[in-house]
């Protein structure tokens, strides 16, 4: 049987063509693989966020629609389709419906060169890192758009915050990954993965000392406090800012058209913990080399430190205060840049030692 | 070159950091206000005007819904001015009943100010956590008078009723099992002083957890230290009352200054800052909720120690009981003019004020001798707050501009009255 329907195109459209349109097909078939559960977590991401700070808070969390209210993320997600569209009369039409789309689009686009298992990515491109740091930068864009496009003061200012931090940690997150490549030598996404799985500890047996978080300890902190400032998580949520600008850019935004920036920020979530899970958290490998822990498949291994990242971030919005705008750019510029360039020096020297780990 | 100008912000009354109906006017300079025009008026219900037209104790209900977070205090300054009126006296058990639930007032107001502090500031755990609390001491409100707000239990010459015996219940309910019911109705199987010590015993560990979470974070101190700042003498001259004026360091509390009911007999302290910025502002807030617990205590001690009468014997002021007035004649009388008429308030003014948690509230009244106010008019402590706004707020940011608001605890219902 799947023989036969591997053979399928090249009985269908020739020696040439069938290549070709074999690629296509089972290309896009693993994009629907990975867009459609992505979007499925990030809907379920929503439910467990509203459930763990509901913990947190000493409340409940949603338990009414379905069991235990897991039918939740559903019931939103319909009432958000079914809901109107208001745009504002003084709004660019078009651009203030291109704006989500540009939010939504690079946070989907850039699970292409995430490897989930050995050998298991959609492309598996030597420039990984780089692609990345392109996609994930593409996303202020859309909030830039959307802040314009609304034409209210409200979502000028979001934008106008959006657009000075999601710079300024782009930069603080650039020069992390320049260490990460640094140590690795390579900006394929797998190829830095297996990097983290080298190494003298690694040889006992005991990977999780081997992982970059170890010798690169600031260097986390950094990078996931800079995708925590990039996501517009809290405490770095000034663009939306509930109580000082409401909403931000999305103050003018209903139904779907708001739903999709909320996908895109969950989605970058989830994308920003997926990355600190493989340039640190040694990606899908298993903590100790041994049976007890190969049982989990690398898939598996992956998922739950995916899963534990994530729930950082809902920690920290449960727990922090938020940051005021000035504040935010302080800590960008003045902290965490130098920080990651003292750093770079660091790992620099330290390489061209004996003693580097990293051979 | 282009003119730069600065531009106007509309800040409210739909926003969630408006506190109510506030509309601020707000031009910027960038994310810098330079300029902060509070308007006001949305929330206006004519409550002066209101009570011209009816008797005293029918505009008394209308006290809690001036400051709708700190209900019963301001039903003590409408009383406390009835009774310099009157000229009646008040039970020593009322007294401490009044001053035992001024004290509950104080902290729940306290506990939604920082709720709505911590809301503001996006450090949301802390405004459930407050609200955690501020659900027992609604029950007791709903104890003592059967509505969890608007109790209506302060009455000229004493309260309503004596404490009650017994706590209301929490009711079985499809979400709720037999195991939920009994931790939910632990602290509830005696009475009411019996349910407030327990709340008292158990409160102090409640403000730690906040204090863990606010207090010496540093994003908490970022945002608050040398936030709106007010200078003892700015303070003084703007009218301040209450912890805006105890933040900038001048010990004024009337609650030790011009001692009311029974405020001379408890033991607690006056919590004053120094520096008058939003986070000695917040420091002082969470010391009177402290010092309130200690006052609390000490009023239930007493309260069961000393059993008596609630409300004066003077039936011109407050109705005989139901057997006394089946029995009596003269009864029947009081009561039927109590509530028919109501009572005849002599010719002449008062002015009686409290320590509303807010700062000094105070309720002035003419009498022309009728059962109903010549003029009433009301000094309430937020007005004076909110219109140092423009000061206060003029060079910060605008998230600071919302810090701001959210120390002046502001409650439109009492500035708009």
């Amino acid at each position: 049987m799947v023989d036969w329907i591997l053979t399928r195109p090249d009985a269908w459209f020739g020696p040439v063509w069938g290549p070709a349109v074999f690629d296509t097909t089972a290309n896009l078939a693993f994009i629907v693989a990975i867009v459609v559960p992505l979007l499925l977590c990030v809907a379920y991401l929503t439910l467990w966020e509203r459930k763990f700070i509901g913990w947190i808070q000493i409340r409940i969390g949603p338990n009414r629609v379905g069991p235990l209210g897991l039918l939740q993320p559903i019931a939103d997600g319909i009432k958000l389709l079914l809901k109107e569209i208001i745009v504002p009369t003084q709004a660019s039409t078009q651009l203030f419906f291109v704006a989500p789309v540009m939010v939504l689009m690079p946070a989907l686009a850039a699970w292409a060169v995430i490897p989930f298992a050995p050998e298991v990515v959609l492309a598996d491109v030597n420039a990984g890192l780089l692609y990345l740091m392109a996609m994930t930068s593409l996303g202020v864009y859309g909030v830039i758009i959307a802040g314009w496009a609304s034409n209210s003061k409200y979502a000028f200012l979001g934008a106008m915050r959006s657009a000075a931090q999601m710079v300024s940690y782009e930069l603080a997150m650039g020069f992390s990954l320049v260490v990460v490549l640094m140590v690795s030598g390579s900006l394929n996404l797998s190829d830095i993965v297996n990097g983290q799985g080298r190494g003298s500890f690694a040889a006992k047996g005991l990977n999780f000392l081997s992982w970059n978080w170890l010798p690169l300890l600031p260097i986390v902190v950094v990078y996931f406090v800079s995708g925590v400032a990039e996501t517009n998580r809290a405490p770095f949520d000034v663009v939306e800012g509930e109580s000082e600008i409401v909403a931000g850019h999305m103050v003018e935004y209903s139904g779907m058209a708001f739903a999709m920036f909320f996908l895109g920020e969950y989605a970058n979530m989830i994308l920003i913990s997926t990355l600190t899970a493989v340039m640190f958290f040694g990606g899908w490998q298993a903590p100790i080399d041994s049976a007890l822990f190969n049982w989990l498949p690398p898939f598996g291994w992956l998922a739950l430190k995916v899963f534990v990242v994530v729930t950082l971030f809902l920690w920290f919005r449960a727990t922090f205060p938020r940051y005021r705008y000035d504040q935010i750019m302080r800590l960008g510029w003045k902290i965490f840049i130098p920080l990651t360039l003292a750093w770079i020096a660091v790992i620099g020297i330290w390489m061209q030692t004996p003693w580097s780990l990293w051979r | 070159m282009a003119e730069i100008r600065n531009y106007t912000l509309n800040f409210g009354p739909q926003h969630p950091a408006a506190h109510g109906v506030l509309r601020l006017v707000l031009e910027m300079d960038g994310e810098v206000v330079q300029r902060a025009d509070p308007h006001i008026g949305l929330l206006h219900r004519a409550t002066e005007k209101l009570a011209e037209s009816r008797t005293f104790i029918q505009s008394l209900p209308y006290m809690d819904r001036l400051d709708y977070v700190c209900m019963l205090c301001s039903e003590h300054a409408f009383c406390m001015a009835m009774e310099k009126l009157l000229g009646v006296d008040v039970p020593l058990r009322a007294q401490y009943i009044r001053v035992m639930f001024d004290e509950i007032t104080r902290v729940m107001s306290h506990l939604f100010g920082l709720a709505a502090l911590g809301l503001d500031l996006g450090a949301m755990t802390v405004f459930l956590y407050c609200f955690r609390e501020r659900e027992d001491l609604f029950d007791c409100y709903e104890a003592v008078s059967g509505a969890r707000m608007h109790a209506a239990y302060y009455r000229p010459g004493g309260v309503y009723r004596d404490l009650p015996d017994a706590m209301p219940q929490y009711q079985p309910s499809r979400f709720r099992g037999a195991n939920d019911l009994k931790v939910l109705n632990r602290n509830r199987q005696g009475s009411l002083l019996d349910f407030i010590e327990d709340f008292t015993a158990r409160f102090p560990k409640c403000i730690d957890d906040y204090e863990t979470l606010l207090t010496e974070n540093r994003i908490w101190k970022q945002r608050t230290v040398g936030i709106g700042v007010v200078s003892p003498e700015r303070a003084l001259a703007l009218g301040f009352t209450g912890p805006m004026l105890r933040g900038s360091g001048v010990a004024w509390d009337l609650r030790k200054k011009q001692p009311y009911e029974v405020y001379d007999r408890v033991d607690f302290d006056v919590a004053i800052g120094k520096n008058g910025d939003s986070y000695d502002r917040y420091l002082v807030r969470v010391e009177e909720m402290r010092q309130s617990n200690r006052i609390i205590k000490q009023c239930v001690d007493w309260l069961r120690a000393n059993p008596g009468p609630v409300i004066t014997d003077n039936h011109k002021v407050a109705p005989p009981s139901r057997v006394e007035m089946k029995s009596n004649m003269e009864e029947l009388i009081h009561h039927f003019k109590l509530f028919t008429e109501g009572m005849h308030v002599p010719e002449g003014e008062a002015y009686a004020a409290v320590e509303h948690p807010k700062g000094e509230f105070g309720v002035y009244f003419v009498s022309d001798g009728a059962n109903k106010p010549y003029r009433m008019k009301l000094r309430s402590p937020a007005f004076a707050h909110l219109s140092s706004m423009n000061e206060m707020s003029r060079g910060h940011m605008l998230a600071d501009a919302v810090t701001i608001i959210s120390t002046l605890d502001i409650v439109f219902g009492d500035i708009d009255r």
